[in-house]
């Protein structure tokens, strides 16, 4: 559990990318081959550093997307004025290669541990990366135990995983998943059409007496409406496990 | 020099390097990080609380207020890579609220509505190296950046700035905080790096 695991030293590792993955017109996938990887836990991030030819470098820090058992992957939202989303969303191509070192953060992660308390993950936008790590993790490990995802995206076209989560969703298992659009919907659109507000929360999470797990992801003025939202529902704070990304 | 990445550029040098620790760039943003959600403690309930001494001090938030308080300005770093020039804040020196103090410890924890704790050196938080901040850019300190008061120790990475601080637990010897003891560096130097475990 949190707090509990030794880590050694953080080295750089080299990423070679081995796969890109296209999952909307502004978010790719790279799956990496890490030589001296260790398995990471649901929820954890990498930090990337690139290194130009002039020696110059730049790092960030990305969410891991695959599940634990599985090759480090990283999902990546092309900031228009970012520095290293734009190379890792339109440059890099398989064998390229950049440095990387993990996996961090023993807090904003889950490992299905026997408990049956449900799970409500909120995510807004690309913060759907940590928590798309806990539902493959749920799925690869047989659990049951009941889980929702709450996704907010702009557009249908913006919806990150939007496929998988439905076959995932189909599968009967507990698992729920829920988008809302808030920008723009497709004609027939069955799902929310607002910004995430009280209201929905309530409608969707599960009862603050089922004592959920909550892990919310997204920009910082999401996750605050979010956590809020819920804490005003009646869900207590320490049940309720944030990571934001800030400004843009 | 790590390995050269093709195609990647970077954005144009800029002049900041002097001001930048290792791995950092520069935003004019102000990020938010925080495990968990923004508590929201009324000021006739806050109060700053100092233990260890031969009893414990306590300072409701007038009594905080009407301590002498500085305006200092400072460059902070996020671990999270984000570092934030000349940000200007007005808080009372924690020397300030050690005068008051009787002990003889050399570590603090700093404790924190919401459950949020941050250990430290007491030599990182004296000298004039650490204040208990309560305005930023003159206006009192938004609740999401840690209002009404916060810890500001602007030469260690910014999680050790504890948000929404209640008070300082002194101790004889260092015991982990929070993100301590989540893998993040004891210290947390950001002109050694010292991010995560190990560094």
């Amino acid at each position: 559990m949190a707090g509990t695991a030794v880590l050694g030293r953080l080295t750089w590792l080299v990423a070679e990318v081995v796969e890109t993955r296209s999952e909307t017109p502004h978010v790719r996938t790279l799956v990496l081959d890490v030589a001296g990887w260790q398995d990471h836990r649901a929820g954890q991030h990498v930090d990337v550093r690139l290194t130009a030819e002039d020696g110059y470098q730049a790092e960030r820090s990305y969410s891991l997307a695959s599940p634990p058992g599985e090759p480090p992957a990283i999902t990546v939202e092309r900031l228009d004025d970012g520095e290293v989303s734009p190379y890792l969303v339109d440059v890099a191509e398989a064998g390229d290669r950049f440095e990387l070192r993990g996996p961090i953060g023993g807090y904003f992660v889950w490992e299905p541990d026997g408990s049956t308390d449900p799970l409500f993950l909120v995510a807004g936008g690309s913060g759907v990366v940590p928590l798309m790590a806990m539902i493959r993790r749920r799925a690869a490990a047989g659990s049951d135990v009941p889980a929702t995802l709450l996704c907010s995206s702009r557009r249908f076209e913006d919806v990150i995983y939007r496929e998988e989560l439905d076959q995932l969703a189909a599968r009967g298992d507990g698992l729920e998943v829920v988008q809302t659009l808030t920008r723009a919907q497709p004609p027939g659109w069955a799902g929310y059409s607002r910004r995430v507000d009280v209201e929905l929360l309530r409608e969707v999470a599960p009862a603050p007496d089922q004592s959920p797990r909550v892990f919310v992801c997204g920009p910082t003025s999401f996750v605050e409406a979010v956590a809020e939202g819920l804490v005003s529902l009646g869900h207590r704070p320490g049940r309720i496990r944030t990571e934001r990304f800030g400004g843009g | 020099m790590g390995i050269v990445s093709r195609g990647f550029s970077g954005r144009g040098r800029s002049g900041d390097s002097e001001r930048l620790p290792p791995g950092q760039y520069r935003t004019r943003d102000f990020p938010v990080l925080s495990a968990g959600p923004t508590p929201h403690t009324p000021l006739d309930e806050w109060s700053f609380t100092i233990e260890g001494g031969d009893q414990p001090v306590r300072w409701t938030w007038d009594e905080f207020r009407a301590l002498p308080s500085e305006t200092v300005t400072k460059d902070i770093h996020c671990v999270t890579k984000w570092s934030k020039f000349d940000t200007e804040w007005e808080g009372v020196a924690i020397d300030i609220l050690l005068e008051s103090v009787d002990h003889d410890h050399a570590y603090a924890i700093a404790f924190c509505d919401g459950g949020y704790t941050t250990n430290l050196p007491l030599e990182d938080v004296t000298d004039g190296k650490a204040w208990i901040a309560f305005a930023y850019g003159g206006e009192p300190l938004d609740p999401e950046h840690g209002g009404p008061a916060r810890l500001l120790v602007p030469h260690l990475y910014f999680w050790k700035s504890a948000k929404w601080v209640r008070g300082l637990s002194l101790r004889d010897e260092d015991e982990p905080g929070f993100w301590e003891t989540n893998g993040y560096h004891n210290y947390g130097d950001p002109w050694r790096e010292q991010r995560y475990w190990g560094d």
